[in-house]
């Protein structure tokens, strides 16, 4: 697979695509700079920009359909260049940034229409919109960038523009705490990716992604290897990917396009991209690629468990998040094929999670934002499009056919058992279990909040419909949620085998068991999921917290993720912090004051010798005079030589 | 008679002077035993003059005789003010100038 | 453009502030407005004065390393000079000074009403203090580098003692001992220089000269102290957060804006090319240093509950990040580190001044005092959150470009080093989102509410102060090309000329930049 990637430079309509970075951010400025001025219209402009940003993007999409080679540059400008670091501000479309284009924009114009609606009674509108847009400008600078420096940058930004958002009701303690944390904890995995970025240049003396790509086969493994681990260590951070998960479901505190946005569709899938924009780097060592799918793996399974005994609605959510992007992981670490399975699994997901996220928020307008689903119960009959709507997320998710969770999860699930050897049935067996348990927490937490008795709160009489603003994006994002799926998986494939690196094709392994017999066990175990939480749950369930067993108490502490966040690195760096202030106020200060003090304490001692006798003061006289001519004389006599 | 002789002489003086600085109490005492050491410097440069035969020692002595005189002036003039305010010569009296 | 070159500027630019303090201080106590309107006045001139010096500057091509030399005698006897010389290293931190001396005037409007002194004099303080940065970052004469080293400390001194918050009179006398501590090494190094460097102060001479290796190594020794003391490097920090703490706000955000800088300066221009050999041999030693600030320093500002102390205990973990980026020798890191005392003064600066803002509104400096505030004063929140994620290097703010030009220079030449200041980032992100969730997220704290000050927004002086700062930052986040074109050339006759260090080759892949 010795064949070069090669990018020419943009022309014609392609040569204004930095406008689709622009666009929004200067809308974002505008909203955050007139202030109070622009809260009448800001949100106008706000939906404005993203739109025309989408319909851009459908323009450069198609103008770039129509090229020979589909990997189109634009240089901007000399963004840091000091000796042999030569970074442009540049940009790359190509087919995989031109997918991700679409979904940025195509479901960010329907979420931010949402929000217009979601949003109406919140006096901070404006500046959600505005942060927003910032969002928005970010992740396509992320997805644009012709080099990982730009990509760091955008990847930054999302991280930025995520904070503000998750802690946008920051007069609520929880809200900024889950905005610091989510910003923290990605900055752990920005770190990772920014020593990636610092191998890449130490070893091939570029950072962009044409000369990455051709440089890296003359690279040492274990080069490789550390170069792909950090930049797992990055994706991981942003795609709330075990080991830095717990932030993603802690994120929930912000409004809720914002996690219908940021927190499923679009933000938390840049560790995907990264994998499948470095796949080069990753399909050059095995070690590697079995990394990222063990880590795709276990991430999978924890969210489905987690997801399981959770009763937060978001929550749920959040974690069915997790584990989708757990199978995302699993796609692009298999490489080979299964690099375009795993963004067609994200294109999907994107349609159908934002779907189920905002239908999640219609559900909260009409409840007075109640959360927990236990207080849910038989609302099919009175949020007739949001309970509709939800259910072809809700059967895309568990992947039903013919749903488009059942185009997307499926494939994947058959690539993993086409690895070779024993790891093909460990893999393919936990993302055949992941498929079952997905059936049951969705279907528990479609029923439980649609169907069976109500267990209302008492100040709650007529839940209501959303207005249409709300409702006609989530009738779009439904329809993408049916139909999206069987398009995506026949036409992205062959459309990404164009993108520079990406087409690397490997000889798939013969699957394990056949691909009829896995499409088969696959949505047996979906339909035993969904059967059993009907059973389960079609008479609703408790309104309280009832007391579990170990694996549920586990699952409802988030596997303990946080306690061992909590006793790894807070405590002991909070202890440190305070036993170095201590020791720098009382060590190295009070070393210094010491100091001072024995200087003070030792002129205190010597100033009693001025004792006001003007008799002593002559003693000392004539004893320094006989003294000097004492010297003199023992030089002068020669008894000192 | 050679002017070792002065040279001794001096060098008595200067300790009957310096003695008297430190063993004497009263101001005046004190004053004239200061004056006292000066001559005795005096007289060394004088001696000193006359035997290496030149006038610097000389014109020195009449400089310090100028400054011994300016001194007494101002040194009269501190201790006079001291007895009036404390009814009393004593150097060890007034010892307010210390730490 | 000879002319242009031939034109005094650096004289101008020392002389011109003093000129002005002198007037200022005339000006009667009681006509306290018409003192800060002059001070202003002069500072703009010399604002003026310094952007045309920088269009003159020239750059690239056969352009000098040191341009608009003047030289006039001082002590003939002694072979003291008044030579004035900047280069891109100096030219940037003359246009910092330029920039941020009237925003601190103007910040600073209010400042010296509340305490019983003369309004006057303070702003003829600042203008002096002005006149001797622009002295040290312009001279290229050891002695007139020295004088204006210590003569610094003068006008600081007084203005942290007289002017500033309750621990003032210890704070200022522990500024003045530890730097004039510093300033005695250096004085003793100075004299051994002078003896060995064949009785002449001139820097270029004595760039020539061969010292021998023991010599050499207790020479830098002496300056490196003096710099590392002002810098200031782990274990000689805690002079600044004690001076930060008790200054005005606004001279707090020269002190380690700018001042401070003349520690980092004074290395790349002095120990470096001075005495290249020892540089190398004390390397190690220096960034071992300058790490454990960079983490020391960043879990300290964690657990700060004093807003100017945890802002001062960050710029002594930025210091470190220079620190490391100085010693690592390579191009990239050379002009990261002089693009980050740039970026850091404007980074710090800014935060300096918007903390000011709070605290002059709240009346105290506790992070305790506050909690909420974004609820009371939202733009000012948002602007003390922008200069946090300024300092914190986030893409798009000026400081990222040369934390990442640092590291990834440092990177190329020891690899621990890097990954372990890397950490560094993750800290600087803990310490700023814990300071703004604690004073300006969260719920309000009730007392916050009853106090008449902290109701009222950020003023429109406040805003013409913070504007400009934030319009650079991010100008130069996207766009460093003009400030790195600049300080390139200087970095790598530094490097190369005078170090005799080549940038190491990328180690590995067959492809290099060729392809490109």
């Amino acid at each position: 697979m010795e064949e070069t990637v090669e990018y020419v430079q943009a022309t014609g309509l392609l040569s204004s695509v930095w406008l689709l970075v622009a666009i929004p951010l200067a809308s974002a400025a505008v909203l955050l700079l007139l202030g109070r001025r622009a809260d009448k219209w800001g949100h106008w402009l706000g939906v404005l920009a993203v739109g025309s940003a989408f319909v851009l993007g459908l323009s450069y999409f198609i103008s770039l359909a129509g090229m020979e080679n589909k990997s189109v540059e634009l240089s901007l400008w000399d963004f840091i260049a000091v000796g042999r670091f030569q970074v442009d501000f540049g940009l790359l479309f190509d087919p995989l940034s031109g997918v991700f284009v679409l979904l940025i924009t195509g479901v960010g114009s329907l979420i931010h229409l949402y929000a217009v609606g979601y949003m109406s009674h919140d006096e901070g509108r404006r500046k959600f919109f505005a942060y927003f847009n910032l969002f928005v400008a970010a992740m396509l600078l992320l997805v644009l960038g012709n080099n990982y420096v730009m990509l760091y940058f955008g990847w930054e930004g999302v991280g930025l523009a995520s904070y503000l958002l998750i802690s946008f009701w920051y007069t609520k303690p929880s809200a900024a705490t889950a905005g610091k944390k989510a910003f923290l904890m990605n900055r752990v995995g920005d770190a990772g990716l920014a020593i990636g970025i610092f191998i890449m240049f130490a070893t091939l003396g570029t950072t962009q992604y044409v000369d990455v790509f051709n440089g890296v086969s003359g690279l040492a493994a274990g080069t490789i290897l550390v170069l792909g681990l950090l930049l797992l260590l990055g994706a991981a951070g942003k795609s709330g990917q075990f080991p830095l998960q717990a932030w993603l479901p802690d994120a929930m505190e912000g409004p809720t396009p914002v996690s219908a946005l940021i927190h499923a569709a679009t933000m938390v899938t840049a560790g995907v991209y990264l994998i499948a924009r470095s796949n080069p780097i990753f399909s050059a060592n095995h070690t590697l690629q079995t990394v990222v799918v063990s880590v795709g793996a276990l991430t999978l399974l924890m969210g489905c468990i987690i997801g399981a005994a959770k009763d937060d609605i978001k929550r749920v959510l959040a974690w069915s998040t997790v584990s989708q992007i757990g199978y995302m992981f699993l796609g692009v670490g298999l490489g080979g094929a299964a690099y375009a399975l795993a963004i067609v699994h994200l294109l999907a997901h994107g349609f159908f999670k934002a779907n189920m996220f905002l239908g999640a928020g219609s559900v909260m307008h009409g409840m007075k934002d109640q959360v927990d689903i236990r207080r849910f119960g038989g609302l099919s009959k009175y949020m007739k499009i949001t309970w509709l709507t939800f259910m072809m997320g809700w059967l895309a998710i568990i992947g039903m056919f013919p749903f488009s969770g059942f185009f997307s999860k499926e494939p994947i699930i058959v690539a993993a058992f086409e690895r070779e050897g024993w790891t093909a049935w460990l893999f393919g067996m936990a993302a055949l279990l992941g498929a079952g348990l997905t059936a049951f927490y969705m279907t528990r937490l479609f029923i439980l909040t649609f169907h069976g008795p109500k267990r209302w709160t008492e100040d709650i009489e007529h839940p209501h419909e959303s207005p249409a603003i709300m409702t006609i994006p989530l009738i779009l994002l439904a329809i993408g949620s049916v139909g999206a799926g069987f398009l995506l998986s026949t036409s992205v494939p062959d459309w990404l085998e164009a993108t520079g690196g990406l087409g690397a094709q490997e000889e798939p392994h013969e699957a394990v068991l056949s691909h009829g017999v896995l499409t088969a066990l696959s949505l047996l175990l979906t339909v035993a999921g969904a059967g059993l939480a009907y059973l389960l749950f079609r008479n609703g369930t408790a309104k309280q917290e009832q007391p579990a067993g170990v694996v549920v108490t586990a699952a409802r502490r988030n596997l303990y993720s946080d306690t061992v966040n909590e006793a790894i690195f807070e405590k002991p760096g909070i202890f440190l912090t305070r036993a170095l202030v201590y020791l720098d106020n009382r060590g190295i200060d009070g070393a210094v004051n010491g100091l001072a003090a024995a200087v003070g304490g030792g002129s205190g001692r010597l100033r009693r010798l001025q004792t006001g006798f003007v008799r002593s003061y002559a003693t000392s006289m004539l004893t320094g005079a006989l003294l000097v001519v004492a010297a003199f004389l023992a030089i002068q006599l020669g008894w000192l030589a | 008679m050679t002017p070792d002789y002065y040279l001794v002489l001096a060098a008595i003086l200067f300790t009957i002077g310096a003695v008297g600085v430190l063993v004497r109490r009263n101001a005046i005492v004190l004053f004239m035993c200061i004056e006292l050491m000066l001559n005795a410097a005096n007289l060394t440069l004088v001696a000193f003059s006359r035997i290496t035969g030149t006038l610097d020692g000389q014109i020195m002595a009449f400089f310090v005789m100028v400054v011994a005189a300016a001194e007494v002036v101002i040194g009269l003039a501190i201790i006079m003010s001291i007895f009036r305010a404390r009814r009393s010569a004593s150097v060890d009296d007034s010892n307010l100038l210390k730490y | 453009m000879a002319g242009v070159n031939n034109f005094p500027f650096l004289s101008i630019l020392t002389l011109g502030p003093l000129v002005g303090a002198a007037v200022v201080a005339c000006i009667p106590k009681a006509k306290g407005n018409l003192a800060k309107i002059v001070a202003l006045a002069v500072s703009l001139v010399m604002l003026v004065l310094s952007v045309f010096m920088w269009v003159a500057f020239q750059v690239g091509g056969d352009a000098q390393r040191f341009q608009f030399r003047e030289s006039y005698p001082w002590i003939p006897g002694l072979g003291v000079n008044f030579t004035f010389a900047a280069d891109g290293i100096a030219l940037v931190m003359l246009m910092l000074i330029a920039v941020l001396v009237p925003l601190v005037i103007l910040a600073s409007w209010h400042d010296a009403e509340q305490s019983r002194r003369s309004v006057p004099v303070y702003f003829a303080l600042l203008l002096s203090l002005e006149a001797c940065m622009f002295g040290v970052f312009a001279a290229a004469d050891v002695f007139l580098f020295y004088v204006f080293f210590e003569v610094m400390l003068v006008p600081m001194y007084f203005i942290i003692g007289s002017y500033g918050t309750a621990k003032r009179q210890y704070a200022a006398v522990k500024f003045f001992l530890y730097s004039l501590v510093g300033g005695l090494f250096m004085l003793a190094a100075v004299i051994g220089l002078w003896v060995v460097g064949g009785k002449t102060f001139d820097w270029v001479a004595l760039t020539q000269i061969d010292i021998q290796t023991g010599t050499e190594r207790w020479l830098f020794l002496g300056f490196f102290i003096a710099f590392a003391i002002k810098a200031p490097f782990f274990p000689f920090h805690t002079w600044l957060p004690d001076a930060g703490g008790a200054a005005p706000a606004g001279a707090a955000a020269l002190l380690v804006g700018v001042l401070d800088k003349v520690g980092t300066f004074g290395i790349l221009r002095y120990c470096l090319p001075l005495f290249p050999e020892a540089s190398q041999w004390f390397a190690p030693w220096a960034i071992a240093l300058a790490l454990i600030g960079i983490i020391y320093a960043a879990l300290l500002a964690v657990g700060q509950n004093d807003l100017k102390r945890l802002v001062s205990y960050t710029s002594i973990a930025h210091f470190g990040f220079i620190g490391i980026g100085i010693f690592a020798f390579t191009t990239q890191a050379g002009t990261g580190a002089v693009l980050y005392m740039l970026n850091h003064g404007l980074a710090t600066g800014l935060l300096f001044l918007v903390v000011g803002m709070f605290v002059a509104r709240r009346g105290s400096a506790l992070v305790s005092d506050f909690g909420g505030a974004g609820k009371l004063v939202p733009v000012l929140a948002g602007v003390l959150f922008f200069a946090g994620l300024a300092s914190l290097a986030l893409p798009g703010t000026a400081p990222f470009v040369s934390e990442f030009l640092v590291l990834i220079g440092v990177f190329t030449v020891n690899k621990t080093v890097a990954v372990i200041a890397t950490l560094g980032i993750i800290l600087a992100a803990a310490y700023v989102l814990w300071m703004v969730q604690r004073t300006t997220q969260g719920t309000l704290n009730p007392a916050l509410a009853d106090i008449e000050p902290m109701r009222k927004d950020i003023t429109l002086r406040e805003k013409v102060v913070v504007a400009p700062l934030i319009a650079l930052l991010i100008v130069l986040g996207f766009y460093p090309k003009p400030v790195t074109d600049v300080i390139n050339p200087a970095v790598e006759a530094t490097m190369q000329q005078d170090m005799g260090k080549q940038d190491p080759a990328p180690t590995g892949g067959g492809v290099t930049e060729a392809s490109r």
